[in-house]
């Protein structure tokens, strides 16, 4: 499995963005014992019979490199989960997108750490592609619940760009200067 | 860090523009690749984008351009990092890790020195074969 939840969520994100999506939304709410994950996308998405077969470790589309037998984006979500009494939904329709809906238990002392949620969230903006993506972010502790959010073409209209070293350590300070508001 | 508002986000990159074209063009043509396939964020990329920024910050060279790829078929030797910078040949760097990041930024993109330990060219044997 991957080493942190955030890492898990940013394969998952490479995946929309490689699918061709032009919107992909993300919210990711985080309370004392879960962190729920909800993507949806309009990529190219997957058939029934894809779809089960992205489960499979040992199986790939094979379209970016040939030879390749295994794909372990989705396996690893699925271990994660099914070792750690997660659970996860992913609905898909070829031509249309594809949602998924995660919650990782972080009660289950199995569950890898959140990780870096800043890091996770301006990296998901800067990969490369003309898709616009929205990611909700919420954090509940006890029975306060504080959010933000950030979209790409806003941060694309405001920056400039979102490939230069000074744009993107400027995007991490402000998606830290939010994340910090919430703890 | 009190919480940053659009405007002054704004406000921050205008100044860094400004700071950036009173001091020549370095870094402009400089490109950095990282593969972030599920192999290269297993292996840690998400850590070496971090590290990335923060030492080309260091240095002063914030024009050099950052992109994410997915899975450029080193999947045996992520993170990987692409290095594309004038009067050098293209160079692809494997096990890349926080500090040899830091190590490319200095070494290959300041004073024009490969850091030769981490070159890799060829991709995975299971795409290769035929």
């Amino acid at each position: 499995m991957h080493y942190t939840l955030c890492d898990c969520v940013l394969d998952l994100i490479q995946n929309s963005v490689e699918a061709g999506s032009s919107l992909v939304l993300l919210d990711l709410a985080q309370s004392s014992d879960s962190l729920d994950v909800s993507i949806r996308d309009n990529g190219c998405g997957m058939t029934e019979e894809e779809l089960k077969r992205a489960t499979d470790p040992f199986y790939t589309d094979g379209i970016k490199h040939k030879h390749r037998k295994v794909g372990l984006g989705i396996p690893f979500l699925v271990q994660t989960v099914s070792m750690t009494d997660g659970s996860f939904d992913i609905r898909s329709e070829k031509g249309t997108g594809t949602e998924i809906d995660i919650r990782f238990n972080l009660d289950n002392i199995d569950t890898p750490p959140v990780g870096n949620v800043i890091s996770l969230l301006y990296q998901v903006l800067c990969f490369q592609g003309s898709y616009d993506l929205t990611a909700d972010r919420s954090l509940r502790t006890g029975s306060e619940e504080l959010s933000y959010q950030v979209n790409r073409k806003e941060m694309l209209d405001v920056l400039g760009d979102l490939e230069t070293a000074a744009s993107l350590g400027l995007l991490r300070d402000y998606i830290t200067s939010q994340e910090e508001d919430l703890h | 860090m009190s919480k940053m508002t659009l405007e002054e986000l704004r406000n921050l990159r205008e100044a860094k523009k400004k700071e950036a074209a009173q001091r020549d063009t370095e870094g402009k043509d400089t490109l950095v690749i990282v593969g972030m396939g599920t192999c290269g964020i297993a292996a840690g990329a998400k850590d070496v984008v971090d590290a990335l920024l923060d030492e080309l910050k260091k240095v002063g060279n914030e024009n050099v351009i950052i992109r994410q790829a997915g899975c450029m078929g080193l999947c045996h030797v992520e993170p990987t990092v692409e290095v594309r910078s004038p009067g050098i040949p293209n160079t692809i760097y494997g096990k890349v890790d926080g500090d040899v990041a830091r190590k490319i930024v200095r070494q290959h993109i300041v004073d024009g020195h490969l850091v030769n330990k981490h070159v890799y060219d060829k991709p995975a044997a299971d795409i290769i074969e035929q």
